[in-house]
């Protein structure tokens, strides 16, 4: 990130750097076929334990391919990648932590989670 | 609408031209001018914030005070603290980063000018909102830390001011964080690498950082506040099912980071006043920077340290504990480092350096009674009592206001071309010293005496009427000492008296290396950068045994003469729209409070001005 | 944004140089959505922290509708598709190209938020208010910020479809599709993460 000279803007038409409009399809492909196994497993009886990990693997593997591919975080400057991940991290920790302080709670008064 | 841009200029689209007038101010993109509208709008405010202290002391001056019956006394805390917090320091900081950072960085000016102008006027627009809550039914009443549930409760529009006021100044952080994200780490003069920005610069990008990520938390609190209140939502409505404790977790998010946002703008000041007047590089610059960078990181861990008293448990309480242990070395770090600047250099001990050396000693004072708070039994004591009170005006008010009235007297000459009455100066220096100690030095003790805090009046016989009158005494010390600076400001005007040259300080940084004040394009060339302090590398050849030898040619480049030779540097046009989006969004807000339907007026003014934003032409040509 | 005639630049051009090399308007985006996420974290934890307390009112259980959620999920993630097709029509200067494409963006996000509004209709008149229970108010919170969002999305794409036909799109115009796209993109991902925690996730 330090650089001790100015560069030119990366231009976004640099060819080679951004999928066809096929591979975009394929991910959009992807991801109804993600989508749609979400809601088949949300039926499936006696899944219990197994549901909220499965649908937590494919809620993360679109978030993943359409920060990837659709917002070309796989192709661009690692600073704009990092910028994304701090503001998702930073929320996932903190608020993993205030509904730990919430449901861990001493039963004190009668407060329930 | 579309096409009307494309023709010649009698549309409204055309970019205003004017440089001087009024009008000017209303419609400039100029860092420098936005910097000093902000200082002065954040100056009127903490008269006003001290206004409130003032009748806040007179009514404690005594036991059973008559002077604020209990409904305006908290009126007055409420408004006291949001003023001083969301008005006058962080502003003041906003107002020290506009003016000098694209000076310091060697650019012209922020990456998003117009931006820039939207984040001021949201910034006056949303102040004169909440202050005319006053006006209007009451101002807010239920402390700045607006605590659930009184505070969808409490009966006044006040709350109502409190929850769509902060939301709308919280708009324009925003966008400068944004802004002053990008100005850093784009708009850097070649060969300013990050390890090369002064001090001043890396902690307007940590406070930045901290604006960008805590601001939509509090966002989110007061929409559920506001809702609460407008549309009877239950978030913190008890009976309902909803939960105080939420109100505190998401306040005490954004609450925390918050107050690392009021001090490193103070502490990067000090940073750079510190190696001035010491003659010295600041002692461990890198060590200085990664401590800046580790406060602001470490500042998302310790949250609930405000909420100790809450009943959160032993193992939460334990943890936050640690934590808030642990975020005082990075800062132990930083005093160490600033002692180390000051040790064996050659000293000067102009106004601003008095209060930079003050802020240090405040500083730590403040800094030790909050690490007595870590200590969660000591906390349950001190919690709710004047030993908290005591604690933060030491590090906000000894420390953020200390380190901006340092910076003020510091860059003073760059900004107006003369410099402030050391005199005058002096007695500034001493009389707020002396009244700041006497104000809160004993609120220590009463607090420990179990003094409540945010309570209008204290029975008598219990032990604390000596220390309150000595409080208020000191209090209006302080006034007084605001007087004096506002004297030396007026005094110090007259033309020849004090004039200032480019660089009168012998200073080590880029700002100092153009005309005070500088042009509008700052420098007629930009430099290039091949040091850190940079331009002392250019005044004084810095031989072995660091001795500095002065460089014939080095120095500044006073532009004062530049009429004729004018160099043909193009800069941002002025603009109309961010003053007229920043306008609907106040009739927003008060439609939302008085006539809901009207909010939509309030939102189609502030999307024309945004789109006579995105349509105006980029120059004025 | 500045630009100045020092020997350092080269001859009269719309580009400006940066430290990074990237482009401002680019990063500034990125910023803002890190700090999006910050502001959606708030919004999907509350509603974790309500979703139990129902009160007299429904539960989640019994008024969500599952098949016709996943429908309009799935129209917003097509619309993802459309957005990015839009910008590499621009980006190899077929502009009409890229109106379709924006067009059928504004369109499936358009169809998407009448999804919503017939959801909420629904959820009202089966009993779920905002006022009426922590579940519905954070339900409605943040469904409806996700949505106001989505709202401002399509002004800005119909935006970009004038000034394209208004011919402003001719220089540097991918960039500023690109930052649209960023930012559309971003409100589907935070679909994508609400349509898991808040609908499909079961609240015991």
């Amino acid at each position: 990130m330090a650089s001790t000279e100015v560069h030119p803007p990366r231009e976004s038409e640099e060819l080679g750097h951004h999928p066809s409009p096929k591979k975009y399809v394929w991910v959009a492909i992807i991801l109804a076929i993600v989508t749609a196994a979400e809601v088949a497993i949300y039926y499936i009886p006696g899944i219990d334990a197994f549901l909220i990990p499965g649908l937590i693997v494919f809620a993360v593997l679109k978030f993943v391919m359409v920060a990837l591919y659709f917002m070309h975080l796989k192709f661009d400057s690692k600073l704009f990648r990092r910028l994304f991940v701090t503001g998702i991290v930073l929320a996932f920790v903190v608020f993993t932590i205030v509904l730990l302080t919430f449901f861990l709670r001493p039963e004190a008064a009668g407060i329930s989670g | 609408m579309a096409t009307a841009a494309l023709q010649p200029r009698r549309t409204i689209f055309a970019r205003p031209t004017a440089t001087t007038g009024w009008y000017s101010w209303l419609t400039t993109v100029d860092h420098k001018k936005i910097g000093i509208m902000y200082g002065v709008t954040a100056f009127v405010f903490f008269l006003l914030g001290g206004l409130e202290a003032l009748a806040i002391r007179a009514q404690l001056a005594v036991p059973d005070g008559e002077v604020l019956n209990a409904d305006v006394y908290n009126q007055f805390f409420t408004m006291h603290g949001i003023t001083m917090i969301f008005l006058v320091v962080m502003p003041m900081g906003v107002a020290l980063f506009n003016y000098f950072v694209p000076l310091m960085i060697g650019a012209r000016d922020v990456a998003f000018p117009r931006l820039n102008a939207l984040s001021y006027w949201i910034f006056l627009f949303g102040g004169i909102f909440i202050y005319s809550s006053f006006f209007l039914g009451g101002a807010p009443d239920g402390g700045w830390f607006g605590y659930a549930p009184l505070n969808r409760d409490l009966p006044s529009h006040g709350m109502d001011f409190y929850a769509v006021g902060l939301q709308v100044l919280g708009v324009a952080s925003l966008a400068g964080a944004v802004n002053f994200i990008v100005t850093i780490l784009n708009m850097r003069a070649p060969g300013m690498t990050l390890m090369r920005m002064p001090v001043f610069v890396w902690m307007t990008l940590v406070v930045s950082f901290l604006l960008l990520f805590a601001m939509p938390v509090i966002a989110v609190a007061l929409f559920q506040l506001m809702f609460d209140r407008l549309f009877d939502t239950t978030f913190f409505n008890v009976a309902a099912g909803g939960d105080p404790l939420l109100w505190q977790h998401l306040f005490w998010l954004f609450g925390h980071p918050e107050v690392y946002i009021l001090i490193l703008p103070a502490m990067g000041i000090v940073s750079e006043v510190l190696p001035t007047f010491s003659r010295k590089p600041i002692f461990g610059y890198a060590a200085v920077v990664f401590a800046g960078a580790a406060i602001g990181f470490m500042g998302w861990g310790v949250w609930a340290h405000h909420m100790f008293a809450a009943g959160l448990g032993p193992v939460a309480n334990s943890a936050f504990a640690l934590s808030t242990m642990f975020i005082a070395v990075p800062t132990g770090v930083k005093i160490f480092n600033w002692i180390g600047t000051l040790w064996g250099g050659s000293l000067r001990f102009p106004t601003a350096m008095k209060f930079s050396i003050g802020f240090i000693a405040m500083f730590i004072i403040g800094g030790l009674s909050g690490v007595t708070h870590a200590i969660v039994p000591h906390d349950a004591q001190q919690t709710d009592t004047y030993y908290v009170v005591a604690h933060f005006h030491y590090v906000l008010f000894g420390g953020a206001l200390f380190g901006i009235m340092s910076g003020l007297y510091y860059w003073w000459p760059k900004i107006f071309g003369h410099r402030l009455s050391e005199k005058l100066g002096s007695l500034n220096f001493w009389l707020w010293f002396i009244g700041f100690n006497l104000t809160f030095g004993p609120m220590h003790i009463v607090g420990l005496q179990g003094m409540p805090r945010r309570v209008y009046t204290y029975p008598d016989g219990m032990g604390w009427n000596l220390w309150n009158m000595m409080e208020t005494v000191g209090a209006f010390i302080i006034a007084l000492a605001t007087l004096v600076f506002l004297f030396n400001v007026a005094v110090s005007r007259r033309k020849g008296r004090n004039e200032a040259g480019s660089d009168p300080w012998d200073a080590r940084t880029l700002e100092w290396a153009t005309s005070s004040p500088p042009p509008e394009y700052n420098f007629a060339e930009i430099p290039i950068v091949e040091h850190r302090d940079d331009f002392w590398h250019k005044k004084y050849f810095v031989g072995p045994g660091r001795t500095a030898e002065p460089v014939f040619s080095g120095g500044a480049v006073d532009h004062a003469d530049d009429e004729e030779t004018e160099p043909h540097i193009h800069m941002p046009s002025p603009s109309y729209f961010p003053l007229i989006a920043a306008f609907g969004m106040l009739v927003s807000a008060y439609a939302v409070i008085f006539a809901l339907p009207a909010v939509a007026i309030g939102l189609l003014i502030t999307t024309l001005g945004f789109f006579g934003w995105v349509f105006e032409p980029g120059t004025a040509e | 944004m500045a630009t100045n005639d020092t020997a350092l630049t080269p001859p009269a051009h719309e580009e400006h140089h940066t430290s990074t090399g990237l482009d401002n308007t680019k990063m500034a985006m990125w910023a803002f959505l890190g700090s999006e996420c910050l502001f959606f974290g708030s919004l999907i934890s509350t509603y974790l922290l309500y979703r139990s307390r129902a009160g007299s009112g429904p539960t989640p259980g019994e008024i969500y509708d599952i098949p016709f959620t996943s429908v309009s999920s799935f129209v917003l993630l097509m619309s993802s598709l459309t957005m990015v097709l839009a910008l590499a029509a621009i980006q190899r200067g077929d502009e009409r190209g890229l109106r379709t494409w924006l067009l059928a963006t504004a369109f499936l996000g358009m169809t998407f938020i009448g999804g919503q509004v017939y959801e909420f209709t629904t959820f009202y008149e089966e009993g779920l208010a905002l006022s009426k229970s922590p579940f519905g108010s954070a339900f409605f919170m943040a469904t409806g910020f996700h949505g106001a969002h989505v709202t401002v999305g399509i002004l800005m794409l119909l935006a970009l479809v004038g000034m394209s036909m208004a011919g402003r799109l001719t220089v540097d115009g991918a960039r500023k599709v690109e930052l649209i796209g960023l930012y559309w993109h971003f409100v589907d991902i935070v679909w994508i993460v609400i349509f898991t925690v808040v609908y499909l996730v079961p609240t015991e």
